[in-house]
């Protein structure tokens, strides 16, 4: 059993218990399920500096914060107890593609070639995590959700605003992946 | 601080306020959702969504792995919500279950397409994002706190943007 567990989930297996989140967040507690608004209580409490965005009660929603602290107990748990001996099965075409760029590495759920911290001072870094990363934070709350929020919790309660955002994420992706960043990649 | 204000503030920019009664916000009686966070950490780390490479193929119509699990989500979200309303479902202690309607704004494009060029430079959204960092790849702690500076960037200027 154990050993199956450790075997990578399918994505029918992932897409239900992900799924299942909406339900049960709404019957334990009338909650919405959203994950970006996390980012937004962090800075209520600790950086409001004064801005109406975040003069609210933030603490009125530390069930929030406690959610994603338990995603990231959650991924210390799998990681350290369910981990995957194996390395991981990337797409041949995607491994081709991500080769042109020196991305070989596959002994990790992620690219030990890009997310390093000594990469973390170099232009490679800034790209990846300091300007990856404020594009997440700003974007999802200009655009009021994430993944989550909109494209898992406001498709599924039928909302046009949440498919246009998701549209909109798929694009901006699309475009980020295959434009983007080949021409990053030739530069770094 | 104005109560009423502070509720009319918090709805900007937010699929759903989701404030809990006062009796409730301590950290105890809050502990239900940490248990639900756990097991959605372990999902994102065993199917290996929390990749980096999983959200390259995604963006590059390269596996249909990850269209199979956020269409499988969504499917199973539709049919409980539909339960939930059809049935009048209420929480465990009673309480009748609100989702509030999302009205468009300009936000939700320019927002999005912002966010889905972070989504696949990152490899990942504000979820995975936590679990990135519980698995052990500390560097993505740069990328938390830029996405953390990019929402406060986006609430100082946010009545410069259009919406």
């Amino acid at each position: 059993m154990l050993e199956l567990i450790k075997q990578p989930w399918h994505w029918a297996v992932a897409g239900l218990l992900i799924g299942l989140t909406v339900p049960t967040l709404l019957l334990i507690g009338n909650k919405k399920f959203g994950v970006s608004s996390s980012l937004r209580h962090i800075c209520a409490m600790c950086i409001p500096a004064k801005i109406p965005f975040f003069k609210y009660e933030w603490k009125k929603e530390i069930w929030n914060l406690l959610f994603v602290l338990g995603v990231f107990i959650g991924a210390i748990i799998a990681t350290t107890f369910l981990s995957n001996p194996n390395t991981i099965v990337v797409a041949e075409s995607t491994k081709a593609s991500l080769a042109q760029y020196g991305i070989t590495d596959y002994s990790q759920i992620m690219p030990a070639q890009i997310f390093n911290i000594e990469n973390i001072l170099t232009l490679k870094g800034f790209f990846f995590f300091v300007f990856g990363g404020f594009l997440v934070g700003f974007g999802t709350r200009y655009a009021g959700g994430c993944t989550s929020g909109h494209s898992i919790m406001g498709i599924s309660n039928l909302q046009i605003p949440s498919l246009i955002a998701t549209c909109c994420f798929m694009a901006g992706g699309f475009f980020s992946a295959n434009v983007l960043m080949p021409l990053i990649f030739k530069l770094l | 601080m104005e109560n009423k204000e502070s509720i009319e503030v918090r709805h900007q920019d937010a699929m759903c306020t989701n404030e809990s009664k006062q009796s409730e916000i301590g950290v105890f009686s809050n502990i239900k959702y940490l248990i639900v966070g756990i097991a959605f950490g372990i999902v994102f780390v065993k199917a290996e969504i929390i990749s980096w490479f999983r959200i390259q193929e995604m963006f590059r119509l390269q596996s249909f792995f990850m269209y199979g699990v956020i269409g499988t989500a969504i499917i199973v979200g539709m049919l409980s919500i539909w339960l939930i309303k059809r049935f009048n479902i209420k929480t465990i202690s009673g309480e009748k279950i609100t989702i509030e309607n999302k009205t468009f704004n300009k936000g939700q494009v320019y927002g999005g397409l912002i966010f889905g060029i972070g989504w696949a430079i990152t490899g990942a959204c504000p979820g995975p994002l936590f679990a990135q960092i519980g698995s052990g790849f500390l560097a993505v702690g740069v990328t938390f706190i830029s996405a953390i500076a990019g929402t406060w960037v986006y609430g100082y200027f946010r009545d410069k943007l259009p919406h």
